[in-house]
């Protein structure tokens, strides 16, 4: 008989290794990453824009800009263009965040040459037909609409008002925004944020010195360098702590979201407030988990997260729960963030965090992809592959007094923004 | 191309290997053949609280998630009308842990009242979350019951109604478990950094001596052939009326299946696609429309779901999708048309070699099909596909009398 209630043997992950990014320049100065692994014969590039020039007064421009750039180019319709990029089982995508606007290819290596040519049109030379823009503004306040009924969409856009007033981080649009939107705004930022001297490169998969040159054929030459630009830079308004509270009738359920400003990937303390994150509210057993969905079933999820921006970062707390013990679940999260303060976490939940963490890093690194995103992280934070050995080391060394200190230098609810839409 | 080896336990129960030394990390799926299909219609939303149930501790282990979170590991599940699938991430050099939890719990749950108690609170948050306090949440709990009028697919894997999930008590629990979760009906998938003959080892030793079961039998009522069109309109407070169409197609395992995937394709994947071009960009009736299949293993639903630009009304709205249908049933598709959509596929299948997970249950998922090696020749299927399967496939769905249309409306 084998003894089914002793675990079997196991160890801490030992080793991780990265897959680090060779560093190339383009002919214009442009700097490429690439990221060469797997066994798959495709390849994803990436053209990474800083956004610049926030300006209150048009806030969507450079959203806007970035979501059309599909619309049309003086050459290609935006039909053409999908046609060019569809017909070799291609993927073409756009993201904007608040630090970036982006352009993204995905292809089997064998059409890279195809459908390179495409991307150069659309980031050289997009021309946002007036009538797209008609249709994109109908469209996004059609669906600005049905979001404003969802309570979490109203949580996430009242807690980043509190947190960053006017700046691009804490703008929500309304639909008055779109109808300020003009061409003009588009073609500016377009001229402004969309040049050389404004983009970094990121190739990741199965990447060869002929898919560099490729690229800097593209990329490298004949794409006009552009004017200075603005960074966008940032004041945030003092914030004591405050309960937002947006009723909402007939709420089966309330959207509640809890934190503040904290810090960012590039301060000495990151790393070990990730762990102490991940005790409370960072992965299925923590004590967030444990407590308001395991033991008293008052929601489907809970959670917690520290996120990293450019300029600043944030903590916060996120859950909906039923609108009957939403004041309840508020006061067992007020308990667990108290908790961390006064109570050292025992040193047996403490190792299996550690252990947690480290085996969801590893996992974290599955393929070409990801480990161009661990590049990113770390590159645009302005850091080295030495932040990953910090963090490992980190998450294997830290003490529970040195949690405990953390917790209560970083995690006050008193000072927290407490956001709640729904009925409570 | 993702190799596998299989062997079958004397109890039953099929086990794949899937060998990857790409990765340092190994996966561990189990499938259970058991969905919301399987269910009683006045207990419905069960297979999935019993998912819920499953991470409730086994029978010699109280907690599932802390062991394996304490060995580096990450697991989760999901419930369809279909099956029930377990799956776990972790070290390969802790897989063992992996197969003592898992095995444990196809032995035997602790079957614990308050597990029982808080899951069914958990699941109604669940069912409110996703279902009730969203704008249009409440859709497929009113469009399952309009296509379906026999087969179990007629109910959402949440249930019928939060009732169902309230009033399940633990006698159903152990007779759910007793019924579906054994070796028999269980098709386990190891893949990562582990090799066949330590996967047979740790198979036989942990596996072995559960008690095989009897794989149930499944004799679902069949849907008979819909003769008439169907039609619900229903009022809420939502912001944009919206227009939801359903049509009866081909089973997972027919090759009509392949067609309808393609069809959806040409209707909506992409900006060069027929309803985006003509219904969006160029009528501008709509200011979202899909189309999409329900890829079940039973014969499932193509769906064609749209919100309306303001202003306009439905019947136009409708008129305007009936006519794209028209077209793809009069016209022969175009050749660079047709080739543009499986090109698609096609790459689609090699970027999803990219992720261990996907591969391991995919296999789990074919070989409950009838083989798991069908999923190596899953694009070939695709590329079989001719402009006249298209058009015959378009001309046999997209009639009135197949078609259930529920126009969701604004108050």
């Amino acid at each position: 008989m084998i003894e089914r209630t002793q675990a079997p043997d196991f160890k801490q992950v030992e080793n991780i290794e990265l897959v680090k990014a060779d560093n190339y320049t383009l002919d214009n100065g442009i700097k490429l990453f690439a990221i060469n692994a797997g066994t798959q014969d495709l390849v994803r590039v990436e053209l990474i824009f800083k956004n610049v020039n926030w300006n209150i007064n048009k806030p969507l421009q450079a959203y806007a800009a970035n979501t059309m750039l599909v619309e049309g180019t003086s050459k290609l319709s935006a039909l053409q263009l999908a046609e060019e990029i569809d017909y070799y089982g291609a993927f073409l995508q756009t993201d904007y965040n608040y630090d970036q606007s982006s352009v993204t290819l995905y292809t089997l290596t064998k059409h890279l040459g195809a459908t390179l040519p495409v991307i150069k049109q659309i980031i050289s030379d997009s021309v946002f037909p007036e009538d797209e823009l008609e249709t994109f503004k109908r469209n996004q306040k059609q669906k600005l609409s049905v979001n404003l009924e969802k309570n979490d969409f109203l949580s996430r856009r009242a807690f980043n008002r509190a947190l960053f007033g006017d700046s691009i981080y804490g703008f929500s649009s309304v639909a008055a925004d779109y109808d300020k939107l003009h061409r003009d705004q588009l073609v500016e930022y377009f001229n402004l944020a969309y040049r050389p001297n404004n983009c970094s490169i990121v190739v990741s998969g199965k990447v060869d010195e002929a898919t560099i040159s490729l690229i800097n054929g593209y990329f490298g030459k004949n794409w006009d360098k552009g004017v200075d630009i603005t960074p966008n830079s940032f004041t945030l308004p003092i914030r004591t702590g405050a309960e937002h509270y947006h009723e909402r009738e007939g709420a089966l359920q309330s959207a509640i979201r809890i934190g503040q400003v904290s810090i960012s990937r590039n301060h000495p303390d990151f790393a070990a407030l990730q762990v102490l994150n991940t005790v409370l509210g960072g992965y299925f057993g923590s004590r967030l988990m444990a407590n308001i969905r395991e033991d008293k079933g008052y929601t489907y999820g809970i959670g917690s997260a520290l996120v990293s921006m450019q300029n600043t970062g944030y903590f916060f707390i996120a859950s909906e729960v039923g609108a009957q013990v939403c004041t309840s679940a508020v006061a067992e999260i007020q308990k667990e963030v108290t908790t961390l303060r006064t109570e050292l976490i025992p040193a047996e939940e403490l190792a299996l965090v550690k252990n947690y963490m480290l085996g969801s890093f590893l996992g974290g690194l599955e393929n070409a992809f990801s480990h161009a995103d661990k590049f990113k992280n770390i590159y645009f934070s302005g850091l080295g592959y030495d932040y990953y050995e910090n963090y490992i080391t980190t998450v294997k060394t830290i003490t529970s007094e040195k949690l405990l200190e953390l917790a209560n230098f970083y995690l006050n609810f008193d000072s927290f923004e407490k956001i709640i839409v729904g009925k409570k | 191309m993702v190799d596998f080896n299989r062997f079958v336990l004397s109890n039953g129960l099929k086990v794949l290997v899937h060998e990857d030394f790409t990765t340092p990390m190994a996966v561990v799926n189990v499938l259970y053949d058991v969905g919301a299909r399987d269910e009683d219609p006045e207990k419905t939303g069960f297979a999935h609280l019993f998912e819920h149930l499953m991470f409730g501790g086994s029978v010699n282990i109280p907690s599932y998630d802390e062991p394996l979170q304490r060995v580096g590991g990450e697991n989760n599940a999901f419930t369809s009308n279909d099956i029930t699938n377990y799956y776990i991430t972790l070290p390969a050099s802790n897989l063992e842990t992996a197969f003592w939890l898992e095995s444990d719990r196809m032995l035997s749950l602790a079957f614990s009242e308050k597990s029982l108690e808080v899951q069914r609170n958990v699941v109604c948050e669940e069912f409110k979350q996703r279902y009730l306090n969203q704008p249009y949440g409440d859709v497929w709990l009113k469009l399952r019951p309009l296509a379906y009028k026999e087969h179990p697919y007629r109910w959402a894997t949440i249930g019928k109604e939060l009732s169902h999930i309230e009033d399940a008590t633990m006698e159903d629990v152990k007779g759910f478990f007793s019924k579906h979760y054994n070796p028999s009906n269980a098709i386990l998938v190891v893949g990562g950094s582990v090799y066949t003959d330590q996967v047979k080892e740790l198979a036989e030793k942990w596996f072995g001596s559960i008690p095989s079961g009897e794989k149930p039998i499944r004799d679902l009522p069949q849907e008979s052939k819909q003769t008439e069109a169907r039609r619900e309109i229903i009022k809420a407070d939502v912001p944009l009326n919206a227009i939801y169409m359903a049509f009866h197609m081909p089973a997972r395992t027919e090759s009509g299946y392949y067609e309808c995937d393609l069809i959806s394709d040409i209707l909506s994947r992409g900006n060069a696609s027929r309803l985006y071009l003509s219904l969006i960009k160029d009528q501008k009736l709509f200011s979202e429309i899909n189309a999409y299949i329900t890829s079940s293993s039973d014969p499932g639903l193509f769906v064609i779901e749209g919100k309306l630009t303001a202003g306009i009304s439905p019947e136009t709205g409708e008129e305007a999708i009936w006519k794209e249908l028209e077209v793809l049933k009069t016209t022969v598709v175009p050749d660079r048309e047709l080739t543009k959509v499986k090109n698609k596929v096609e790459s689609t299948m090699v970027f999803a070699e990219m992720s261990l997970l996907d591969k391991a249950m995919n296999l789990a998922f074919f070989e409950l099909l009838g083989n798991a090696g069908d999923f190596n020749t899953e694009t070939q299927k695709y590329l079989l596909v001719t402009q006249a399967n298209i058009q015959q496939r378009a001309q046999e769905i997209f009639t009135k009398e197949n078609s259930s249309t529920l126009l969701y409306l604004s108050n």
